[in-house]
């Protein structure tokens, strides 16, 4: 731990005199800290907080309860951008987040306001994405009286937050509001919240927020233990079979780069989490692509045959996992993250480094002597590549396959391209036949699975992009026809903004991966999963005020991605692909990574 | 399976084409160069090798001679918290959502101001002991947790009413806990005894002959022995001396 751990925890300390306890301590990241200016209420000093954090956007929905707040965001320099509902400002800013590297924020009314953004929160959450939340609360007197639009926000949000902050005053509000920013992406990083009652936010007071810190003893050590770190390099170095498993905190802790650089010195082949895609180039020979549930045949036979899994930034979730019994049953493990809680949760750590990934990393490069005896292991890895490519067939006799429209789009899109997703059989096909080389360019929802996440995220990465002066990148969100009608209103918002994005439906009029999950386990029976009642995209997309697009064959194909994609504006592709096509491969639920089934028939 | 492609008369690539470039990492073959197997073409599971090894349900490898079981066993977990509105929400939502079995949980001031210490009993692996430490030590107003060590001071209060037909053996009795008697009234007398969970469970079955009409438990809480602190780290003080941590 950090020295800040020896700091008292007292409220106190952040609240007497404006020169909170932490401020003394060495900083760790570039200081791009501004001294808040004056404020004369609360919900001043809210937004002094967060431009002095270096907050620039903000995306939310207006209401009783937060009007203080974004009266006071009228002059400021923090963008808002309105949403067409709470959830949408969630995925947006988690979006956003995930893209620009620095916390989200989305904002939102007490009551209905605070529980919509709740599914966004939970997503945040499950993929370890900073981000804060502002939830405007009743005055503090009608608090417990089931007063108008009045939720226990704090106590809903408590299971899917980081931390959770019900504001106390006027003169400490807006301490509060920069160490909940700040804590959101210290260490391991997660959402916050912020829960501001009316009162709060319009009394006044003219203390102007101190330095932002995250609170004492969340910052941890970057650094491995050093013997650790030996130990672990002296396993690595013994190994016959070894592969890395990067996951998404490689990617949050913008440790890219040392992760390609420790598996290329040694020539260790490179598996990634669905979350971890783009920490490491696909197109790289070491590169097995992602494991998983829907990953690759050859990612998952070498997790499966490893002897030394070097496991960095993942949580070894079930759909990476499979069985717990027959996850690289003979390996020893080695895991590098920043949470000592996730090490030996759900598969046991041989060598636990408790660190940053991009430090750790490093430290690991320094640390191993000798490369591993591999290249018998690699040619096998080249092998499994070679027998189980992630292939399609393509008949004339059958509907576009929509393996086909996502190579379409990125054979004529740069390696910069974002690409933002729903949840179901379009998000598989989307991280499987796109060939990602850069971090940050995969925005998903892996976690929590949340329907609807694609058009907000995009909004979000197209917003950030923009901010960080990267107009020339695209923003494609793939979608599947149930997907894009859980969210479809954000379009608006898109069209209001000239956000430049294309939406690619894959629509396929199921809800696909139920549908699929029909046929190989409940005897073909599709209750509930029949789309055919979904309305004509690409009619409403013009009646937004978007431009709309149909797709049925093959030969529509190029022609209409290249339109979509010379759009000014946002464009929404309606494919109308085939509702027959499965996700391959396959490892059932709870079945054996190595087992994975390449066809239907093989489930 | 046919290699003839819809897209293939004209259209810019096959689907098998552009599958190749995005595997390769290269430039699209020829239509009808791509010899790489379908899905349906490709070996199935029982046509692959699979290794022998398993892990149990903690993902811990097993040994194949010595299978590593973990049992779970009792233990007394004490946290040194932040007295702040929902802190104790926070821990028992921690531990339900978590499925952590545990016994009691007890909370109260600790010698510092605004400090308090929670004490939790869990019947538990050592893994899932593990988990719930480290999964508390996340919780922002926890300043310290750990397992007490096994020869801990514990003691539990227990507040037990029983019906009063013989108040004079039902003193008898009390005495001999080292109870006391503090309410008697016409039909009741209720008995406070202290102890560990042992020589509480003896009482309460001495008492049982009289009739118990309502038991209150408080739930063991502990303090280490000697120097020893009871939250890993602790140090001994006062209001104006705060307690902190080392590490």
């Amino acid at each position: 731990m950090s020295d800040t751990a020896a700091q008292p925890r007292s409220d106190a300390d952040e609240s007497d005199d404006g020169s909170t306890a932490a401020a003394t301590e060495e900083p760790t990241e570039p200081d791009e800290h501004q001294t808040a200016g004056p404020v004369s209420t609360g919900a001043e000093s809210v937004v002094a907080a967060l431009e002095a954090a270096g907050a620039k956007t903000a995306f939310g929905v207006q209401g009783g309860a937060i009007m203080p707040v974004y009266d006071a965001l009228y002059d400021s320099s923090v963008r808002h951008v309105t949403m067409a509902h709470e959830q949408g400002a969630a995925h947006a800013a988690d979006a956003y987040g995930v893209v620009a590297g620095e916390p989200g924020l989305c904002m939102a009314t007490s009551g209905p306001g605070a529980t919509n953004l709740v599914t966004g929160i939970a997503d945040a959450d499950m993929d370890s994405d900073a981000m804060l939340a502002l939830t405007g609360q009743v005055p503090t007197e009608f608090v417990g009286n089931d007063a108008f639009q009045e939720t226990d926000t704090v106590g809903v949000t408590r299971p899917i937050t980081k931390h959770n902050y019900f504001a106390s005053g006027a003169d400490t509000v807006g301490d509060t509001v920069g160490e909940a920013f700040e804590l959101s992406r210290a260490g391991r990083p997660g959402p916050t919240l912020v829960d501001l009652p009316k009162d709060v936010t319009q009394d006044e007071t003219d203390r102007t927020p101190g330095p932002a810190t995250p609170p004492a003893g969340t910052d941890p050590d970057p650094n491995a233990d050093a013997e650790s770190v030996e130990e672990a390099a002296r396993a690595i170095e013994a190994a016959e079979r070894p592969v890395c498993l990067f996951g998404g905190g490689v990617i949050k802790a913008d440790a890219s780069d040392e992760a390609r650089t420790f598996a290329r010195s040694y020539g260790i082949p490179v598996t990634t989490t669905m979350p971890g895609i783009g920490s490491f180039p696909e197109d790289d020979d070491l590169c097995l692509s992602w494991a998983g549930m829907h990953g690759t045949g050859y990612a998952n036979l070498a997790i499966t045959h490893t002897d030394c899994l070097i496991a960095v930034g993942t949580r070894f979730d079930d759909r990476l996992t499979g069985g717990i019994d027959t996850f690289a049953p003979e390996a020893e493990v080695i895991h590098v993250d920043i949470d000592p809680a996730e090490i030996s949760k759900n598969v046991h750590a041989d060598y636990p480094l408790i660190g940053d990934a991009g430090r750790v990393l490093d430290q690991l490069t320094a640390a191993v002597r000798d490369a591993p005896d591999a290249e018998a292991w690699r040619d096998r890895c080249d092998e499994w590549r070679e027998t189980y490519p992630l292939t399609y067939a393509t008949p004339e006799d059958e509907p576009l396959k929509p393996q086909f429209v996502v190579e379409a789009f990125d054979e004529a899109t740069d390696d910069d391209t974002i690409v933002t997703t729903g949840v179901g059989q379009h998000q598989m096909w989307a991280s499987q036949f796109w060939t990602y080389t850069e971090p940050r360019t995969w925005v998903s929802s892996h976690g929590l699975g949340t329907m609807g996440y694609g058009v907000p995220a995009a909004v979000g990465a197209r917003v950030a992009a923009d901010t960080m002066g990267e107009e020339d990148r695209d923003v494609v969100c793939f979608d599947g026809d149930g997907s894009f009608l859980m969210t479809i209103q954000e379009l608006s918002v898109a069209v209001r903004e000239e956000l430049d994005i294309t939406i690619a439906v894959l629509n396929n009029e199921y809800i696909g991966m139920v549908r699929q999950w029909q046929d190989a386990f409940y005897e073909g029976r599709h209750m509930a999963s029949d789309y055919t009642w979904m309305p004509e995209f690409d009619k409403l997309a013009e009646a937004f005020g978007a431009l709309g697009l149909r797709v049925d064959d093959y030969d529509e194909v190029a022609p209409a991605v290249e339109e979509a994609l010379d759009y000014d504006g946002p464009a929404v592709v309606d494919f109308h692909v085939d509702p027959a096509e499965n996700v391959l491969p396959m490892v059932p639920s709870g079945g054996a990574n190595g087992k994975f089934a390449a066809a239907e028939d093989q489930l | 399976m046919s290699d003839d492609t819809a897209a293939s008369d004209g259209g810019p690539h096959t689907g098998r084409d552009e599958a190749s470039a995005a595997a390769d990492g290269g430039s699209p073959v020829a239509p009808g160069a791509d010899s790489r197997p379908l899905p349906g073409e490709q070996p199935g599971p029982n046509e692959r090798d699979h290794p022998e090894g398993r892990r149990n349900l903690e993902g811990i490898r097993i040994d194949p001679v010595v299978e590593a079981e973990h049992e779970s066993h009792r233990a007394v977990i004490s946290a040194l918290v932040e007295d702040e509105p929902g802190v104790l929400a926070r821990v028992s939502g921690l531990v339900s959502r978590r499925q952590f079995n545990i016994e009691s949980l007890t909370v109260g001031p600790t010698t510092v101001d605004g400090h308090s210490r929670i004490t939790m009993v869990v019947e538990e692996t050592d893994p899932g002991i593990d988990q719930i430490e480290k999964q508390m030590s996340k919780l922002k107003p926890v300043i310290s947790v750990g397992e007490v060590a096994g020869d801990a001071v514990t003691s539990e209060l227990v507040l037990l009413k029983v019906e009063a037909d013989d108040p004079a053996a039902v003193h008898a009795v009390a005495e001999m806990y080292d109870g006391r008697t503090v309410d008697a009234g016409p039909e009741t007398i209720t008995v406070e005894l202290t102890g560990d969970k042992a020589s509480i469970d003896n009482a309460i079955g001495a008492f049982d002959r009289f009739g118990i009409v309502e038991i209150a438990r408080t739930g063991p809480t502990a303090l280490a022995r000697g120097n020893t602190p009871t939250a890993p780290g602790e140090k001994p003080g006062t209001a104006a001396e705060p307690t902190t941590h080392d590490d």
